[in-house]
This record gives C-alpha cells, structure tokens and sequence, in this order.
C-alpha cells in the first residue's frame, strides 16, 4: 500500500512536469520567462558540475546557521528572563508587541549600512528574524505548566528552582521545538533576503546577477537549491525534536504535517 | 450536632481548631470554611464527604500547605502548618503525572525533589509499584497506562518517602465504577499494610463509609463539619460488605444528614 502510493506520487510530480515542458514548447514561450524543466534540470547540472555554486551554497549555509545559532540562543534567554520576571516583562512588553508586529525583514537595508556587505549583515539579519518566534515560543511555554503540576511540586517543597528545571523546561520543550523548526526556516529567509539588498556573495547574491543576465533556467535551479537546503535543514531540526520529545502527543502521532502553534502565527518575519 | 463523637486518640496525627478560609477581597469575597474543628488520630482513616463545592479541597490544600487559611489553626503533630511539608503525601483527583517520566521516574518524583538518592529507594519502588500490581510497567510511560493504572502510579509517589500522612483529594472520582471500587479494595490493603494517616475526601457516600473508620460529614456555604460518624464495620472489608444491614445504616444516616442541609448534587 505505501509503496504503491509512493510510486503514484511520483508518477503525479512526472506528469506535472511532462505538462510544463509540453505546454511551454506548444504555446512558444520564450525561455527568459519560463524555461522547460529539461532546460532547468541542464541549468543545474551545468552550475554543478562547473563549481558554481559550491562557494555560494557554502556562504548561505554558514549565513544561516550562524544567524540561526545566534537568533535563537539570544530568543531562548530573553524569552526565559522575561518568563520568570514579572517586572522585566512589565518593561519589555511594549518594545515586544512593537518588534514583532513589524517585519523584521524591512531592516535589511538598514543592517547591510551598519554591518557592511560581508558575511556579517547576513548573519545579523537571519539572527533577528528567528529571535522572535523562539522568544515568544520560550515564553508561553515557560508558563504553561498546568496549576496541577505546579501544586503537586509545591507539595513535595520543591524549591523554585526544581520547579523551573524539573517542571517548566521539560513543558516548554514542544514549544521551544516548534519555535526552532519555524526558526530554521525564517533563518534562511533572513540570509536570502540580506543578500538580495546586498551581498559580495550567497545564493541570494546569484540569484539577483543572474536576473540582470536573463538566465531564467539558472535562477530556477538555485531556487531548487534552496528548496533542497531548507528541506535538510528543517528535517534535522525535526529528527532532533522527535527523539527529544518522543513523550510529546505531537511527536507521536505523525497526523498532520503542516503544524502552526498559535504563538508563532502572529510573527511577522 | 447531636451525635456528634470526638474521637481524640491518644496521639493526634492532625488537630483542625476554628478552621476558617475565606476567598476574595472586600464585598465579593466567598467563605469556603468556616469554623472546622477535628483531630485525626495516629493511624486512623478518615474520609470527608460532602457536596460540590463545600471547600473540601480547600481543606485539604490548607492541611498540605498549598493554601494559608484565613483563621484558626491546624496542627500537624503538634505543629503549625505553614507551608508544604516532607512528610506529606498527596494525591490529587487526576494522576497529576509527568509525561516526560516513566513509571518509575513518576513515582521517583519525591525522591529527586527531596535528594534522598534514587539507588536507597529504588527497591522499595519496586515493591510498591508490586503491591499496586504494576510490576513489569516500570519503564513505561503515562499515555500506555490505562486512567486507574496511571492513579496508581500517583498514589505509589504519594507513599515513596514514607510519609506519615496521606492527603488524599477524590482520587478514584474520575474511574468508572469497577475500577474505582477496585482501588479502594487495594487502598484498604495497603493501610493496612502501612498503617499511615490518611485522610480521604470523596462525594460518594458508599466508597466513604467502605473506606472509612470515621466520617466526617460537610456542608456547604459556608463548609462546616456536620456530623462525626465512627463506622464499626470489621476489617478487613471486603466488597459484599455494601450490601449488609449495618452499611445501609451508616449510609442511610449520612445521607439523612447531608439533605438536612440541602443535598448532594
Ligand atoms: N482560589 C479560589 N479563589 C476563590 N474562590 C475559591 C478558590 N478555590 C475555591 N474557591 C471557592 O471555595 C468554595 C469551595 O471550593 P472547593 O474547591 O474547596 O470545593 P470542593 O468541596 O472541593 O468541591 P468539589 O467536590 O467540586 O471538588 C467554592 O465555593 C469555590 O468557589
Ligand atoms: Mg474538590
């Protein structure tokens, strides 16, 4: 039965493309607005082959996951100070509500001026999309240990700190994992963007010159390229989530795919 | 008030005296207790029966050290209560279990709180998951148990530090008839295995005269202790004993009391 859906899937995803290649050669279009898969697959295997994208592949990589290491390190300790101080969230809820209904992305331009057009704007601006969802994931999980759970702790006279290490990190955990997934990707978002506005180097990067040039076929290969990135790099972050959170209903039952916790939804990127 | 028996063993366990707790601030505050008085002897099992909402568990949170009480006083060995306590265990009405812990980190929990080494308790663990037959389910986790094993599991915790008294709040409210009748077999077991203070709040008139050597009867708004009922009924008891004479009588009593002031719900 799986093996059979398998096959059909892939039969599907054939006849999709078979549609492109035969209606774009039927109807004419020119190849500088949307070029044949047959074209594009060449473009991709031409920029492999000669090393073209090795270097930028290598650039954005390191772009995001630095940017992400560094966002979501400052999300989790910003998100756990203001979980635990109520004074400290008195004074940062303005600037938060603020920030995150802003786009983060809208920054770009400001963060290429002060970071300059090297490795390090890139990793500012990836950084800075990825803190929020893991800051405000860190927060509502933080605070959701049921009152039960707190009771029964309180009953044993846990001391504050057992309640924190022993009951709210190992409840936040889905929350902070969800926010980590979301993270991953917007992180990659982040650097791609920061290239666009400007870049010495990146996928980004390559994907602008080669609209100045035309090359169609080229711009969709990297798109492939990244697609691909961001696939590996969520599937790492979800691996890792399952075999931590293999107690969480949501590692357990593969029901849906496409999960949104409602504390990441009202981000803006 | 009449019948009333105070039943003041040599030792008090638990000495309750003018007992008051009143929820919320000027003008639309609610007293959930007003006036409590009781002891509880070394040993002994009482259960406390009332209707919905008549500060049962705020009694309970109050005699655990969740809650201050608003007047009075209550004593644990002679000593004021004035926060949680070591040597207390509880079972609330839900199993209260971690899912990120197994059976046996579930019934550990006490221990790693109160550091008193895992390796020391670990027979004993054993033993007690045994007694409430869930040997061979040490390494599992809540969401394979069944809702009475996963009660079981709470109850092995709330007697892992030997605690010389156990709070317990509706712990089988939430089982279906069977097991619930099934757990109470078992609980009596164990008391009389263990011979701890236990004192035992349920709604259900029948599981409170099964379970108990004295009733305490409650009643709501404001929550007072009614009525005081030893019940003299041989141990160990087994399930038939429900359907003798004497049983109908002590229910047929508490109920009388417990509609003289409104009913149960
Ligand atoms: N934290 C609180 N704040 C305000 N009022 C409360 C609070 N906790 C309980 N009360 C009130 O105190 C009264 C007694 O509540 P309690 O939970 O002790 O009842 P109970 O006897 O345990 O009921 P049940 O059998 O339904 O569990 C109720 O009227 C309730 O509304
Ligand atoms: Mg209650």
């Amino acid at each position: 039965m799986r093996a059979r859906d398998f096959l059909l899937r892939l039969v599907f995803i054939a006849a999709l493309l078979s549609v492109w290649e035969a209606l774009v050669r039927a109807l004419d279009v020119p190849a500088y607005l949307l070029p044949t898969p047959s074209a594009i697959g060449m473009a991709l295997v031409r920029g492999v082959t000669s090393g073209l994208y090795e270097e930028h592949i290598g650039i954005t990589i390191t772009e995001t996951l630095l940017g992400f290491a560094v966002g979501t390190f400052g999300g989790l300790l910003l998100g756990t100070a203001v979980a635990l101080s109520r004074r400290f969230d008195y004074f940062m809820y303005p600037i938060i509500v603020m920030f995150q209904a802003m786009p983060k992305v809208a920054l770009a331009p400001l963060i290429i001026v002060w970071f300059g057009l090297g490795i390090t704007s890139k990793v500012v601006n990836s950084g800075l999309v990825c803190f929020f969802p893991l800051m405000i994931n860190t927060i509502v999980g933080l605070r959701s240990a049921e009152e039960d759970r707190v009771s029964l702790m309180r009953s044993l006279a846990a001391s504050p700190l057992q309640i924190f290490w022993m009951l709210r990190v190992p409840n936040a955990l889905p929350y902070i994992f969800a926010g980590l997934e979301i993270a991953m990707i917007f992180s990659l978002i982040g650097a791609i963007v920061g290239e666009f506005v400007g870049a010495e180097a990146g996928l980004g990067m390559l994907i602008q010159s080669m609209n100045f040039t035309m090359d169609v076929a080229g711009q969709f290969s990297v798109l492939l390229i990244l697609s691909v990135i961001g696939l590996i790099l969520n599937g790492v972050v979800s691996v890792i989530r399952r075999r931590a959170l293999f107690w969480d209903p949501s590692s357990r039952q593969g029901a849906s795919r496409v999960r949104l916790p409602a504390a990441q939804q009202q981000d803006a990127l | 008030m009449d019948g009333m028996e105070t039943a003041l063993t040599s030792r008090e366990a638990i000495a309750v005296r003018h007992l008051s707790k009143r929820f919320g601030g000027a003008g639309g505050g609610v007293t959930a207790l007003s006036d409590i008085d009781f002891a509880i002897g070394e040993g002994e099992l009482v259960v406390v029966v009332g209707p919905s909402g008549c500060g049962k568990s705020t009694l309970l949170r109050i005699l655990a050290g969740l809650l201050p009480q608003s007047g009075g006083e209550a004593l644990l060995h002679g000593t004021p209560i004035t926060g949680p306590r070591r040597d207390i265990g509880v079972v609330f009405q839900s199993p209260v279990l971690f899912p990120w812990r197994n059976v046996l980190g579930n019934a550990m929990l006490p221990v790693d709180v109160q550091r008193l080494g895992r390796e020391k308790l670990r027979a004993r663990a054993f033993d007690l998951l045994k007694l409430v037959g869930l040997d061979g389910f040490e390494h599992r986790y809540p969401w394979e148990l069944s809702g009475g094993m996963q009660q079981r599991v709470a109850l092995v915790r709330a007697l892992i530090h030997d605690p010389a008294l156990l709070l317990m709040d509706e712990p089988f409210g939430a089982l279906d008839a069977m097991t619930r009748e099934a757990m109470n077999v078992e609980l009596q077991r164990i008391w009389m295995e263990r011979r701890k203070t236990i004192l035992f709040i349920t709604h259900s008139i029948g599981e409170a005269v099964y379970l108990a050597d004295r009733v305490l009867v409650m009643t709501p708004r404001p929550g007072r202790i009614l009525d005081s009922l030893k019940i003299d009924l041989p141990r160990p008891r087994g399930l038939e004993v429900m359907n003798t004479e004497a049983f109908g009588a002590y229910v047929r009593r508490i109920r009388v009391s417990l509609n003289a002031t409104g009913g149960l719900d």
